[in-house]
């Protein structure tokens, strides 16, 4: 399977400004996802959505990149939220604590209902270790069962 | 009727260069040398001279004349007829020539140089040679001496052409005993590849090569080099693969072999010659190869693209009786290549006398690839090398050995395709790749993992670990250890056990470090304060259960493993 270049669609939802990703989160996609950020916050204040649907492929590189844009979020005091990552894909958002910093969601509805109440996603950026056992997302039944003891 | 007494030795024995040309044993035979008509019947009557002989045509007995011989210098500052009787020199030539009855000598002396003698007895009338007679004698030798050396040289030249025949011929026998103690083909042996050339510089060469396959399947592989060129090296050869053929249906061990023939051919070697020779047996089944090396070439393994060295200590064969050869042993896995080769390829020159050297045989051997055979890539790029019109030096020759690639193997329920792994023998191969390090390609390595770990039916979470730990690793290796030069491909082989999956996934950037899997500081990172990268490793130590790192100084790889039992636990490292 060859390489998919990214796509990225910016989309203006009541409360939430969706960023659509297709194709691969890797080296290559840099400047398609931070154009389509600086798109996205350009639209208001609202939260930034990132539906990760369309997306099969994300590598250490792409995980960088999201880190980058966390922390322009940060720096804004912006709420990212990410939804539609496969299983596999929210295992690698835990192991990197991604998940500490970003709300993950199913797909984009739960994210629209629940992603309005900021108030988790503050308290996790604030308290990050301490959330790490307790995140929303992990709350909504969609990481994996973690075994006691491993921490 | 004059009679030529010849006074040096017989012509047809070359004489040693320093010593005093001898002349034509008679002159007249030369074809330009018409001595026999200038002389009057009566005048020189030499016929009778007292030789004690039965033989009618028998002449005088000849005289040896040493080149620092009294007489010699004599000769030449005297030319003219010289009275032998009348001459006062401690000489022995004079005592010789009087011995053999000579009155009179006249010189023959061409361009300054001695050439021969016209000796001549007493008169048959008993009276004393005139002053005609001398005169005439005088006249004669003047104009014999360049006849006589004209025939000298034409007989010169002809010993010649007969010596350049001899040795042709001498030739033609050599090369017909190397050829036939070549191998006429390449034993077929399943699962394995092999190919020869050999091409002497001469007609024909000191390298040999030999392929001797035993009852139970192993084959035993020579190749060997013989200092010398020509029949003497041709001969060696002969006697020591004849040695190295009898030893190895005795001997198992090659090692034992190498010391036996050593001792043999110690007795039998001409001096200041020897033979490097490096002898291995490979078990077919296995790719078990043991090997031993009497001061041959090191022959070169390509395992995953990278090239190494097989060592084994050894004096040359025939140097001196009671050395020991060091054994060694390795296993040939799929995929890998041996290359025995002779130094007539790493030491051909370019024209600007530039040697190919061992390193580029070393560097070649890594880029290959296979769309041509390994044999002709060598040639290829050794003829490139060398360029048009290249007068080789010295032998070249060439055997490979490859143990095919597997293909992927779908695991049966016994395992029993498997093929072994050194170390431990319940290791099977999945697969070999060889990725093109290009961006984006670390996809195809998932892929092709992915597909070769199919059949083990992993749960898709821990196939997607392993896929997501095998493009990291492959993403690492292409940029770091291969700087994302297509030319460097990333070699990845996947083997499995009973109870874990190994990939193996190697590059070339031997220099390069791979630095210790830390935990990243996202707080660091979400600050600024850091570059948000550094994950790839951190994501492959917690996506397997146990990563290796291996390097040498061309290479390193890392073994990502993964136990088939039970499921990894997402592991966090708060």
């Amino acid at each position: 399977m060859s390489a998919q270049h990214l796509e990225a669609r910016v989309r203006h939802e009541p409360g939430v400004a969706v960023v659509e990703l297709r194709g691969d989160i890797a080296a290559f996609a840099e400047d398609t996802l931070n154009a389509a950020y600086t798109e996205a916050e350009q639209q208001g204040a609202d939260p930034i959505l990132l539906n990760f649907s369309q997306v099969q492929y994300i590598n250490s590189t792409g995980i960088a990149l999201i880190v980058g844009l966390l922390a322009r979020a940060r720096k804004t005091r912006r709420q990212l939220l990410a939804c539609g990552l496969s299983q596999h894909y929210i295992e690698i958002f835990q192991i990197t604590r991604l998940v500490d910093f970003m709300n993950v969601f199913p797909d984009e509805s739960s994210a629209r209902s629940k992603g309005q109440i900021s108030s988790g996603a503050q308290q996790s950026t604030h308290h990050p270790h301490h959330s790490n056992h307790h995140h929303q997302a992990t709350d909504a039944g969609h990481l994996p069962h973690r075994q006691p003891g491993k921490h | 009727m004059a009679k030529l007494l010849h006074p040096f030795r017989d012509k047809r024995s070359t004489p040693p260069k320093d010593a005093l040309q001898p002349i034509s044993a008679v002159a007249a035979e030369a074809p330009q040398a018409s001595l026999v008509p200038v002389l009057p019947p009566e005048s020189v009557a030499v016929k009778e001279i007292k030789v004690e002989t039965s033989a009618p045509a028998a002449l005088a007995p000849q005289v040896e004349i040493a080149p620092n011989d009294p007489l010699v210098a004599y000769f030449l500052s005297e030319p003219g007829v010289v009275e032998i009787e009348k001459l006062r020199l401690d000489s022995p030539a004079v005592r010789a020539l009087r011995g053999a009855g000579v009155k009179l000598a006249i010189p023959l002396i061409s361009q300054g140089e001695l050439i021969g003698l016209l000796n001549l007895g007493p008169r048959l009338s008993e009276q004393d040679y005139s002053t005609y007679d001398r005169k005439l004698l005088s006249d004669l030798a003047a104009q014999a001496a360049p006849a006589v050396r004209v025939a000298q040289l034409v007989r010169e030249q002809q010993a010649a052409i007969q010596e350049r025949e001899r040795i042709q011929q001498e030739l033609a026998v050599a090369r017909l005993i190397q050829q036939t103690l070549l191998p006429k083909e390449l034993p077929e042996l399943p699962g394995w590849h092999l190919a020869a050339y050999y091409q002497p510089a001469r007609a024909v060469g000191g390298d040999f090569y030999d392929f001797i396959l035993f009852e139970d399947g192993r084959l035993g592989l020579v190749i060997g080099d013989v200092t010398d060129k020509g029949v003497p090296a041709a001969m060696v050869m002969a006697a020591t693969r004849t040695m190295l053929r009898a030893s190895a249906m005795r001997l198992i061990s090659p090692g034992a072999v190498l010391e036996r023939v050593n001792d043999v051919l110690c007795g039998d070697i001409p001096p200041k010659m020897f033979v490097t020779c490096l002898y291995a047996v490979l078990d077919v089944n296995t790719g078990r190869l043991i090997y031993a090396n009497a001061g041959h070439d090191l022959p070169y393994r390509r395992s995953q693209g990278r090239v190494s060295e097989l060592r084994a200590t050894g004096m040359p064969l025939g140097l001196m009786p009671g050395m020991g050869y060091e054994e060694k042993e390795t296993f040939l896995e799929p995929g890998e290549t041996i290359l025995f080769y002779s130094d007539g390829l790493a030491e051909a020159h370019n024209p600007e006398r530039e040697m190919l050297g061992f390193p580029r045989v070393m560097q070649l051997l890594g880029e290959h690839r296979g769309e041509t055979g390994l044999v002709d890539y060598l040639l290829g790029q050794l003829a490139a090398f060398t360029g048009p019109g290249w007068e080789q030096e010295d032998d070249v020759t060439l055997v490979t050995l490859q143990r095919e690639a597997a293909p992927v193997v779908s695991v049966s329920e016994d395992g029993t395709q498997a093929t072994s792994e050194p170390g431990n023998g319940s290791w099977r191969h999945l697969a070999e790749l060889s990725i093109p390090s290009e961006p984006g390609n670390e996809r195809l390595a998932m892929e092709q993992v992915g597909q070769a770990v199919q059949a083990l039916k992993l749960s898709e979470r821990r196939l997607e670990q392993l896929k997501t730990a095998v493009a990291e690793a492959t993403m690492n290796a292409m940029e770091h250890g291969n700087q994302y030069q297509p030319d460097k491909p990333v070699a990845i082989k996947v083997l499995a056990s009973e109870t874990t999956i190994s990939v193996r996934i190697t590059d070339e950037g031997g220099a390069q470090t791979i630095p210790e899997a830390e935990t990243p500081d996202l707080e660091a990172k979400l600050a600024e304060l850091q570059t948000p990268r550094g994950w790839g490793l951190f994501l492959i130590k917690n996506l397997v259960d146990e990563m290796r790192v291996s390097s040498d100084a061309t290479s390193h790889t890392i073994e990502l493993l993964m136990s088939l039992e039970g499921e990894k636990d997402v592991s966090t490292t708060s």
